[in-house]
C-alpha cells in the first residue's frame, strides 16, 4: 500500500511537470508574447516595453524564465495579474468558490441521478426505461451544454419565470435560498451531459457483476433481491466507477467554463476567458496549473479511495 | 433403457423430481434444455448426476434451486424438496429455502465469493438472511463452520478477505457457507472442477466426510467418472436433456446398460501405468535438448520496495528424441505452462540453454529465431479463442505458410489435405470457427499446427476443455499423427491419466522444478518422490497398483 502511494505520488508531480513545460512553452509561442497586451496602449513607448520586458526578465532565455516561474510557483508566489497587479493566487481564489460549487452540486446530481439511472437500466434491462434512458443518454450526449443553457433561460426565466437567468445571487440578498436558486439551474445543464456517461458506464458495470458468481451465490444463499443489489452488486459495481470518476473532472471542468459564460457565473471559467483575452498571461499559466493540480489530485484521491475500499489493494 | 421404477419416493426421497421439462428459447438448437426427467435423491446419499457439456445437468440443479433465468421456463414436471413443492411455488417462498433447506456449492471458487466482503461476513450472511441467531451467536457459528471444514486458524479466517485464500480454501469456505443452517440438500455444481488433482482430493473426502456425519443428502454433479467412483452411491447419467440410466453407483460403472454410458465409461482415460509401444519413426536423434532453464517473473517496481519475484521455471533440463513424446504434468502454479512458453519463445528465458536440433535457440532474437518458428509450433488449451472468429478456416490454415514463403495454391492444397487428415470435411475450408464444435476446433488447431510440417509440436492443456468422449478422440489423432509423421510432442497438462495415455516420458513439476523425470511405468506405478506420490494418489477413482474400479475396459 505504500509503495502504491509513493509510486502513483512521483507519477502525479511527474505529469505535473509535463503539463506546466508544455503550458509554458505554448503560452510563449504565441505571437505577441506575454506584452501583446500592453503594446496596445498608445501611451506605452518601445523603451517602455523594453523596460518592463527588462523588469518581468522576459528578455531571458525561455528556459531561464521557465525554471525562474516554476521555482516561485513551488514557494508559493504564482506571480501577479497584468490587470490589477493583485497575486494570482488571490485572483483565482476570488473565483474558486462560485467554480467548485457549480461543479460540486452538478457532480452530486450527475452521480445520484447516473447511479440510479445505470442500476435501474441494468436490473431491468431492455425494458421501456432501459430504452428511454439509452436514447435520453444519446441525446444528452450528441446536444452540446450551451444549447441546453440557453434553451433553459428560455423556457424556465424567460417564458414561466421560475428561476433567475444567471449570476450566482441577487445583488442586495445573500442568503443561502436565494444561492441555491441561483444554482439550480447551471448545476443542472452542466450535469445532464454527466448523467449520460455516468448512468452508461453504471449500467455496464452493473450487468458485469450481475452476472458474476458469487451473485448467484448470493441468491443461493437465500438473500433479498434488494440485499443482494445493495451489498454485492452496487459495491463491486462502483469500484471502477471511482476511478472514472476521477478521470470525469477535468471535462466537468471544461463544462463548467462554457455553463458559467452562459450563466454569467463568476468563476474561474470566466475568469479564463476574460484573463485569455486581456492577454494575462501570469493568471493563464495559474489558472492552467491551478487546474491541472486539481485533476492530478482528483486522481490521486479516487486512487486512494479505490485501494482503500479494495482489500486486494489495500492489504497486499 | 433405465429402470425408472426403481426410483423410490415419499419421505424416502430427500429431493424428488419427476418428469420435469424445462424448455429453451426458440431457435437454439434443441427445444428443451431437459426433457422429462425423474430422479430421486434418497435421504443420506450421495447421486452423481453425471453427463457432458450441454447434457443438461446445470439446468437441473438451477432448477431445484429457483435460480433459472425467466429466459428457460418449467413446462411441465414436478420437484419435491424435503416434501415441500417447488415448481410454481411463489419467489419469496423459494427464497425462504434457498440456504435453509437447500444449499449450492459452484465450480469455480475464485468468483463464487464477494472479493469486498470478509470471509465471516459472507458466512453470517447466511444466518441474516434466514433471521437466525444474534449477532454474537452468528459470529460463534461461522467460526465453528469454518474449524468444521478443517480451514487454518478460523478466528483469523473470519476476517479474511477471499483473495487471500487459495482456490481449495475457498471452496471450503464455500462449504461452510452451504452448512450454515445445516440444510436437507446440497447441490455440488462440479465443485472441484477447477481444482488441482490433490486439492480435489481433499474437497471430495471433506464433503464425503460431512454429509456422513450429518446424514446430509448431496447431489453431486459431475462429468468425471473418477470422481463418481470415488463418492457416489447412486448415479444418474444425462444425455442431452435426457436421463439415459440411473441406478446405484456399483450397477451403472461396472455394468451400464445404455450404449452412450458404456461409451462415455470407455471414453475415460485410465492410469495405464504402462509404457507406451516404441514408434516406428522415433529414433535416437536428440531433437530438443533443454539444459538449465530458468524463468523468474519480476512485478510491482523494485523502486518503491513492492517488487515480487517469482520463480516460474527453476533450472529445468531435459532431452526429446525425434518421434517421441514427453508429458509435462503439474498443478497450477508448477510452471509447466511458463515452460512450454519458454520452448517456443512466446517469452524469453532468464538463464539456460535450449538447443532444438543441435542449435541454442535461448539467446536468439526474434528476427534470428523467425524461420526456425514453422519447425516449432503450438496446440492451444482453449478452442474457441485460439482461432480468429473473423477468419475462415482456409484463412487460418494458409496465412502462416504463405508468411513463411509457401506459393498460395500450393497451401491451399495441403491445407484441404490436412483437414480430411484430421477428420474433417473438405469443405471446412471456406467456412468460419463458429459453425464448429469444440473437438472440430481443437482438430482444427491441430490442422493449422501441423501446416508447417513442424519438428516439434507443444500442446499446452491441449485436451483439457474438451468432454471426455471427444479428449480420447482427440489423443487418438494425436498419437496417429506422431507415428505417421515422426513429430516430437511436449505435452503439458495438469491430467495425469491423459498423460500416461500419450506420453513416452512424464516430468513432474513442482513450484518451477522437475521433481521426477521418467517413463509412465515408473511415475505411475514406482513413483520416486513424495510429491509425485502424493499426486498419483490424489487421482479420483484410480488404485494404480490394484485393477481398475471401472470395469469397463478402454
Amino acid at each position: 500500500m505504500r509503495g502504491f502511494l509513493l509510486n502513483r505520488l512521483s507519477q502525479s508531480l511527474v505529469l505535473l511537470l509535463i503539463v506546466s513545460v508544455i503550458g509554458f512553452v505554448v503560452l510563449n509561442l504565441i505571437p505577441g508574447g506575454p506584452l501583446a497586451q500592453f503594446g496596445l496602449d498608445p501611451s506605452m513607448t518601445q523603451d517602455d516595453l523594453n523596460r518592463l520586458k527588462e523588469q518581468l526578465g522576459l528578455n531571458r532565455p525561455l528556459w531561464m524564465q521557465y525554471l525562474d516561474w516554476a521555482w516561485r510557483l513551488v514557494q508559493g508566489d504564482w506571480g501577479h495579474s497584468f490587470r490589477d497587479g493583485a497575486p494570482v493566487l488571490d485572483v483565482i481564489g476570488r473565483h474558486l468558490v462560485a467554480t467548485l460549487l457549480l461543479m460540486g452540486s452538478s457532480t452530486v446530481i450527475a452521480i445520484a441521478v447516473g447511479t440510479w439511472i445505470g442500476i435501474r437500466g441494468a436490473t431491468h434491462r431492455y425494458s421501456v426505461f432501459d430504452y428511454l434512458a439509452t436514447v435520453g443518454a444519446m441525446v444528452a450526449l450528441s446536444i452540446p451544454t450551451f444549447w441546453f443553457g440557453l434553451v433553459g433561460i428560455y423556457v424556465f426565466s424567460l417564458r414561466l419565470g421560475w428561476l433567475p437567468a444567471g449570476n450566482m445571487y441577487t445583488i442586495g440578498d445573500g442568503s443561502v435560498l436565494n444561492h441555491i436558486h441561483h444554482l439550480i439551474m447551471p448545476s443542472i445543464v452542466l450535469a445532464l451531459v454527466h448523467v449520460a456517461i455516468w448512468s452508461r458506464y453504471m449500467r455496464t458495470a452493473t450487468l458485469d457483476v450481475i452476472s458474476q458468481e458469487f451473485v448467484k451465490t448470493a441468491r443461493a444463499k437465500g438473500l433479498s433481491e434488494r440485499r443482494i443489489l445493495m451489498k454485492h452488486v452496487v459495491g463491486n459495481a462502483l469500484l471502477p466507477m471511482i476511478t472514472l470518476a476521477g478521470m470525469q473532472l477535468p471535462s466537468v471542468l471544461t463544462g463548467a467554463l462554457v455553463t458559467e459564460t452562459v450563466f454569467t457565473w463568476p468563476g474561474m471559467g470566466r475568469l479564463f476567458l476574460d484573463s485569455l483575452g486581456y492577454s494575462d498571461y501570469p493568471v493563464v499559466m495559474g489558472l492552467l496549473m491551478f487546474s491541472a493540480i486539481l485533476v492530478v489530485l482528483c486522481n490521486l484521491i479516487a486512487d486512494i479511495v479505490v485501494a482503500i475500499i479494495d482489500p486486494r489493494i489495500r492489504l497486499s | 433403457m433405465a429402470d425408472r421404477t426403481e426410483a423410490v419416493s415419499g419421505d424416502d426421497a430427500a429431493l424428488s423430481v419427476r418428469g420435469l421439462t424445462v424448455d429453451l428459447p426458440k431457435g437454439m438448437e434443441r427445444t428443451h434444455a431437459v426433457e422429462n426427467i425423474s430422479f430421486d435423491l434418497k435421504r443420506g446419499q450421495i447421486l452423481c448426476i453425471i453427463g457432458e457439456s450441454g447434457s443438461g445437468k446445470s439446468v437441473t440443479a438451477n432448477t431445484i434451486m429457483g435460480l433459472l433465468p425467466k429466459l428457460i421456463p418449467v413446462s411441465s414436471g414436478a420437484i419435491h424438496l424435503d416434501g415441500t413443492a417447488i415448481i410454481g411455488a411463489p419467489a419469496k417462498k423459494l427464497r425462504g429455502l434457498r440456504g435453509r433447506v437447500v444449499s449450492m456449492i459452484f465450480q469455480d471458487p475464485l468468483s463464487a465469493l464477494n472479493p469486498l466482503m470478509t470471509v465471516g461476513e459472507q458466512i453470517t450472511e447466511v444466518l441474516t438472511a434466514h433471521g437466525v441467531g444474534t449477532k454474537a451467536s452468528r459470529r460463534k457459528r461461522a467460526i465453528e463452520l469454518l474449524t468444521e471444514v478443517g480451514l487454518p486458524d478460523p478466528e483469523l479466517m473470519y476476517y479474511q478477505y477471499p483473495f487471500r485464500l487459495s482456490g481449495g480454501q475457498r471452496q471450503r469456505v464455500m462449504i461452510a457457507m452451504a452448512l450454515a443452517l445445516e440444510p436437507t440438500v446440497l447441490i455440488a455444481d462440479e465443485p472441484t472442477t477447477a481444482l488441482d488433482v490433490t486439492t480435489q482430493a481433499q474437497i471430495l473426502k471433506l464433503i464425503r466426510d460431512i454429509q456422513r456425519r450429518k446424514g446430509m443428502s448431496v447431489m453431486f454433479i459431475t462429468h468425471d467418472f473418477g470422481v463418481v467412483a470415488e463418492i457416489a452411491d447412486s448415479v444418474v447419467v444425462m444425455e442431452k436433456g435426457r436421463v439415459v440410466e440411473q441406478g446405484s453407483a456399483e450397477q451403472v460403472l461396472k455394468s451400464p446398460t445404455h450404449p452412450y454410458t458404456q461409451r462415455l465409461i470407455a471414453a475415460v482415460p485410465h492410469l495405464t501405468g504402462k509404457n507406451r509401444a516404441v514408434q516406428e519413426k522415433a529414433s535416437n536423434e536428440t531433437i530438443l535438448k533443454v539444459e538449465g532453464l530458468s524463468k523468474t517473473y519480476r512485478s510491482g517496481s523494485a523502486l518503491f520496495g513492492s517488487q515480487r519475484i517469482v520463480s516460474a521455471v527453476k533450472d529445468v533440463s531435459f532431452d526429446l528424441a525425434a518421434g517421441r513424446t514427453l508429458g509435462v504434468v503439474g498443478e497450477s502454479g508448477s510452471g509447466k505452462s511458463s515452460l512450454g512458453r519458454l520452448l517456443i519463445k512466446l517469452q524469453d528465458s532468464d538463464g539456460g540453454r535450449i538447443l532444438f536440433e543441435g542449435r541454442d535457440i535461448a539467446k536468439l532474437s526474434e528476427s534470428q529465431f523467425r524461420p526456425l518458428r514453422p519447425r516449432i509450433q503450438m496446440i492451444f488449451q482453449d478452442p474457441f479463442a485460439s482461432l480468429n472468429p473473423r477468419s475462415t478456416i482456409g484463412q487460418i490454415l494458409t496465412v502462416g505458410p504463405v508468411a513463411h514463403g509457401m506459393p498460395y495454391a500450393q497451401a491451399r492444397e495441403e491445407a484441404r489435405a490436412l483437414l480430411a487428415h484430421v477428420g474433417l470435411d473438405a469443405g471446412a475450408f471456406g467456412r468460419y470457427p463458429h459453425e464448429f464444435s469444440g473437438g472440430q476446433r481443437q482438430r482444427i488447431g491441430i490442422a493449422r499446427a501441423l501446416m508447417f510440417k513442424p519438428k516439434l509440436l507443444i500442446a499446452d492443456e491441449a485436451v483439457s476443455a474438451l468432454d471426455v468422449s471427444i479428449q480420447a478422440q482427440i489423443l487418438k489423432l494425436l498419437d496417429q499423427i506422431q507415428r505417421e509423421t515422426g513429430v516430437s510432442m511436449i505435452f503439458i497438462t495438469h491430467d495425469l491419466r491423459v498423460a500416461s495415455q500419450i506420453c513416452d516420458e512424464i516430468a513432474v513439476m513442482q513450484k518451477g522444478r522437475i521433481v521426477e523425470h521418467g517413463p509412465p511405468s515408473q511415475i505411475f506405478l514406482n513413483p520416486q518422490s513424495a510429491y509425485t506420490r502424493e499426486l498419483v494418489a490424489a487421482i479420483p477413482g484410480e488404485r494404480p497398483r490394484d485393477t481398475r474400479p471401472i470395469a469397463v475396459n478402454s
